[in-house]
This record gives structure tokens, sequence and C-alpha cells, in this order.
């Protein structure tokens, strides 16, 4: 698959006239079996692109729910190679484009090369790295695109045009919006001074742009569903999880038009 | 070399988010630290209110009982008892240069919280501290040696409660607050600049015993140690003596129990390469790149990464980095007591023990300088408990 696989997705659920609906949910969680059911309920769901999380010990981007569900992940024995063995066996039941999540050092551990051939051999489309800035990701770009895997930027509220324009020149798949100035987690209410970042960073990337950190209700998006082409939702997905064992319907809502 | 990188250690792995903040503070280094106005108020403050320089002492009645040459770099008589006030002292003062308000800070031992409480009440900043709930229990003394100094201490209950976790939350915190906080790591740790600005803060160290030294004996000393968590007055003493090839640099770490397989905190000595909180560095670490729990009975070491400089010299090989194990530090502790009348921090022990296992193994020419990075009036209670045990 392409760089552009990610792209394509997003642009499918654009000519649908809606946004493009991507899940977060750490790999293995709440059990290593019931994870896999999961991402087929999300898949069926009609989500665009699901996000793998690649459980870390120390997140530091994230906020206490998905760090529980991280370490809850971690106690039961996952691995990045119990990841991509297991995608790899199932990919060809998934319709949605997947992107793996996490921080650097197990990426590293695995070998950066390795992990290149293995995840494009598991059908994965991209990766998201929390812990590695624009300065840091030259060398890791370089080889996920060898193997048609792109490396999704991270932008936010305090990104300056001089940021965006740098992140523009490389950036592959879609752009990802942190919302907030803070870790991952449900906000209330997102902040006001959003909507005029996502129209400066909308103005400095061809690509699709996509939201996340904070998102629990559709109705969170007024006032910036115009600037969006999707949306990511992580802790809600879990506490909807948590509290009521299925991941299929929480997508119900987010299937939207744009 | 790399900016940012210490040959092929450092470097800058943080959110994105931190990213802006980082520029603003390497910025802020270059333009406003190294003007002379702001050398000129830092060595004013760290000469009136910390109260350097700090004395080079020679340890008479150890040296008899050793052999060999003694000597103490006491940054214990620093302001707060640790050498951790130059640091702080530092970074609050080009914090309030660039317009800050706030400090958030993480700690394990306390004397870093102290520190940086201390130095945020000096100079008007608010002051947030997180600390491993663990620790906030093995130093309760210094907890509330925080609060009174009007600082608030957030205990921190994830993960394993140590001071890793207390970094997670502060750099939590950081992403969230960053336009009025300037976070003020204790260590040279964590992302570019934080490991080249603390090791410039802390370089005092080093170049007062140099010149110290030389005044009273006229060489170079042989030996220079100092105890290795995060590493930062280890790289405080070291910096000065880099150049002097002549001076063997040994750097301390700790084995905790000693038993193989314990969680322990010796990372340049059984870690491998990885990246922890901002920088690329030697760790703890399960092949898979998971974060291993360290444990010393100093808290001060319970840390499973290590300064991207101490990496560096490692590799170079121009400083050597050992291992001492908890039962070895508390006799270096209750040594020097009996020997010197001084109460060392146990993380300072730890260099110490390393040096009195030389006795008799080097000539009476031989001089050997310990950073004695701090005071041990905070770990009175876990002395306590460890004598009770191994006589119990």
């Amino acid at each position: 698959m392409s760089t552009s696989h990610l792209t394509d997705k997003i642009n499918q659920a654009m000519a649908q006239g809606r946004k493009a609906v991507m899940p977060y949910l750490p790999a293995g969680y709440p059990t290593k079996d019931a994870f896999w059911k999961h991402i087929e309920d999300l898949d069926a769901a009609g989500a665009d692109i699901i996000e793998v999380g690649v459980p870390f010990s120390d997140p530091v981007a994230d906020g206490p729910v998905v760090e529980q569900a991280a370490l809850c992940c971690l106690e039961q024995g996952v691995t990045l190679g119990w990841i991509l063995e297991e995608l790899t066996q199932r990919r060809s039941a998934i319709q949605a484009g997947i992107v793996l999540m996490g921080y650097m050092n197990p990426f590293l551990q695995y070998g950066i090369p390795k992990l290149a051939l293995d995840a494009a051999q598991a059908g994965v489309n991209g990766l998201i790295i929390a812990d590695l800035p624009l300065e840091e990701s030259d060398e890791i770009r370089n080889v996920l695109q060898e193997q048609g895997i792109a490396l999704i930027p991270l932008v936010g509220l305090n990104s300056s045009m001089e940021r965006l324009r740098m992140h523009a020149d490389k950036a592959a798949g879609f752009v990802y919006f942190v919302s907030v100035m803070g870790t991952t987690g449900v906000r209330d209410a997102l902040p006001e001074e959003l909507r005029n970042a996502l129209i400066q960073a909308r103005q400095s990337f061809s690509i699709p742009l996509a939201l996340g950190f904070g998102l629990h209700s559709p109705a969170q998006l007024q006032g910036v569903e115009t600037v969006v082409d999707g949306v990511v939702m992580g802790s809600a997905l879990i506490r909807h999880l948590d509290a009521t064992g299925k991941v299929g319907d929480f997508l119900v809502p987010w299937m939207i038009a744009r | 070399m790399k900016k940012g990188y210490f040959g092929d250690f450092g470097g800058r792995f943080a959110p994105e988010l931190l990213m802006p903040p980082l520029l603003e503070l390497e910025e802020a280094m270059e333009r406003i630290m190294a003007g002379e106005a702001f050398q000129r108020e830092l060595t004013e403050l760290l000469t009136h209110f910390v109260g350097r320089p700090t004395a080079l002492y020679h340890c008479a009645n150890l040296s008899r009982e050793v052999g060999f040459g003694v000597w103490l770099k006491r940054e214990d008589l620093a302001h707060t008892g640790a050498h951790k006030i130059n640091n702080t002292v530092g970074q609050a003062l080009l914090a309030k240069h660039m317009g800050k308000t706030k400090l958030v800070a993480e700690t394990g031992a306390g004397q870093h919280g102290v520190a940086t409480a201390t130095a945020a009440a000096l100079l008007g900043l608010e002051c947030i501290v997180y600390m491993g709930a663990e620790d906030v229990v093995r130093q309760a003394h210094n907890v509330q040696r925080m609060e009174l100094l009007g600082a608030t201490v957030r205990p921190v209950e994830s993960g394993s409660r140590t001071l890793k976790d207390a970094i997670n939350a502060a750099m939590r915190h950081w992403i969230a607050e960053q336009a009025a906080t300037h976070y003020c790591l204790g260590s040279a740790v964590g992302p570019h600049p934080f490991p080249l600005l603390v090791r410039e803060l802390q370089a005092v160290i080093g170049r007062e015993a140099l010149a110290q030294f030389q005044e009273r004996t006229g060489k170079l000393p042989d030996r220079v140690v100092a105890c290795v968590g995060g590493g930062s007055n280890a790289i405080g003493m070291f910096h000065a003596f880099v150049p002097h090839e002549q001076v063997a640099l040994i750097g301390v770490e700790a084995a905790g129990d000693g038993s193989p397989g314990c969680c322990h905190s010796a990372t340049l000595s059984t870690g491998t390469p990885g990246v922890l909180h901002g920088t690329m560095t030697k760790l703890l670490q399960t092949i898979e790149g998971q974060i291993l729990p360290s444990h010393s009975l100093a808290p001060g070491l319970d840390y499973p990464g290590v300064g991207p400089e101490h990496a560096h010299l490692q590799a170079l090989g121009r400083a050597e980095y050992v291992c001492v194990t908890d039962d070895q530090a508390l006799a270096g502790f209750m040594r020097l007591a009996r020997a010197e009348g001084i109460l060392p921090a146990l993380e300072s022990s730890h260099a110490l023990a390393y040096v009195l296992g030389l006795s008799g193994t080097l000539p009476a020419t031989v001089d050997v300088i310990v950073c004695l990075s701090g005071r041990g009036d905070k770990d009175l209670e876990i002395v306590r408990q460890a004598l009770v045990k191994r006589e119990g």
C-alpha cells in the first residue's frame, strides 16, 4: 500500500459526505483475545482508520485513562512483536486503515529497519510516535517511507506557522492536530482558540487534518466542524468499553456530516 | 557533534507540544544566561545565598585509615544541604528573566524539591513539586520543608511511584501549563537543552574543587569520584576535570541489595541504550523497551535512566562507572560519621563506599576527591530502619 492509503481512506469518508472516524484502542485491551474482537467490531461499525496503541511503561503524552489501559496491556505481556504477528494473521479481514500509535523506545528496541519491514508485512499504513518531534524524525521517516508507511505528524495549538510549514514539507497520510494543551483524556470543552489554530493548520497542509485528544461527543466539534476532516477518540472509547463491554455502538454518533 | 547530542546520546525526544518551550529555553540559555548581567546576578546569589564556594575538606582521619589522601567537596554545606541548590537558583533566575511566574519540578529524595521551593520563594515564583508517593513516605521531612517554603507537593500514584513517575507527571504538567511555567528539571537528564543547562549550572562544583585542590597542593588530584543517579552532581564535578586526562573520573551507581536479577539503579553498568524522558541514554529496560523499576536505599539514585553526557563519557572511556550496594553505602555512611563527624547523604555514601573499598590498594601519594553531594539529615529514618533490620 502506498503512503497515500490513509489519505485515501479519509477522502473516501469525505466523499460519503462525512468525517473520517478514527478510534484508538491500546493493543491487548482489555484482554489479548477480546482486543481483536473489538477491532473487528470497530471495523464493522465503519471505522475508517483504527489506531492501535503500542503500550509503553512511561507514556508522558497520555492522561490517566490511556495510561492505565496501557499498563493493563503490559501486565498481560503485550509486545510490539505480538501486535505485528497477530495483525499479519488478521489484516486481510480488516477494511480500515491501520496506524500504530506509541512511543519511541519500544519501536527503537524492536529495530527501525525490522519494524518497517514487519509493519509493512502486517499491513500497517502509518505510525504516530508521541515523543518524536520533527527534528528527530528524518531517519525513521525515510526508513518507513521505503516500505510505504507514513509517519503521521502531530501538531497543536502552540505550533507556529514556521513549524507548520516545516511539517508540511514532510507530512504524509494525514496530520494529527492535538486539540488541547495537555495530555490525552476527555475534556468538557475544547479551547476557544482551536478554530483559528485549525484554520491556520488547514492552510498549511495539503493532506487531511484529523482532530484528537479530549473528544467525547460530536457536539464538541461545533465551530470547527468545517475545518476538520477526521476525528480521533481514545479515552472516551476506553471508558465506553469499560462501562458497556462493547465498542461498535460508540462510533454511531460520530458518523457525522462534514 | 549534532546539536543537543553528546556523541550518540542526548537529543530531544519530546512531544511536539513541548518543542516551543524547549526551543524558548534553548534560546534563553544562549541569549540571557550567557550574558554578563545574568552571570553577575547568579554569582552574587551563589556567593551570598547559596554559600559558595563550598569547602574542600581533607579527611585526615579517613586518609590515615585507608592509606591515601581522601578529600571531600562539601556540597552538603551549600544552602538547603545539597548541590541541588546550584541548579535551582540558576534555573529560577533564568525563568524569572524569561517572564515565567511558576516553577514545576519533580523530586526523588526531596532535595531537588526543597531546592526548587527555596529558589522559588527567594525569587517570588509559584512552585509545584511532583513526588512519587513512595518517596513522599520515605522523605516526609523534606515534604514538610517544601510546604513550609510555600510549595505545593503533589504525590504521584502511578507506575512505580518514584522519581521516574514524578518526572512523567511534571512533564505532563509542563505540556499543559507551558506559557507561564518553567520546568525546573533536577538532574542532567531530559530533552535538550536540559542536560546542558544543568551541567552548566552544576559545573561550579568541579571548577571550585580544581582551583581549591591546586591551591592547597600545587597539583591535580589523581581521582575524582561522585555518585550517579541522574548524574547532576557527578557531571558538575567531572566537567572541569574532563580535559585533564591524567585525572581518573569515577561515577558510582547504586546496585540496590546487590542480588542477581534484583531491580537496582546501576544504569551505566547494566543498562542498554534507549529513549526515556526526552533523551537517548542508557536505561534499565526490557528487550521490548519497557522501562524496568529501579531501587536504591538512596531515593536520589532510584532512577532507571542517566544523564546522556555520562553515557557519552563512558563510551569514550573518559569516565569509569562502578556499582556499590545498599549495605556498602550504609557502611560508608557510618564510617564517615564516626571518622570525621559528617553525616553524608545516602546518595553520596555510595561514592564514599567505593573510595573506602580501595583501602590499602593505593600508594600514600594518591589523592582522591569525593563529591559529598548532600547531607544525611534527610536519611536518618532510612538509616535507622536499615540498621534495625541488619541487627534484627
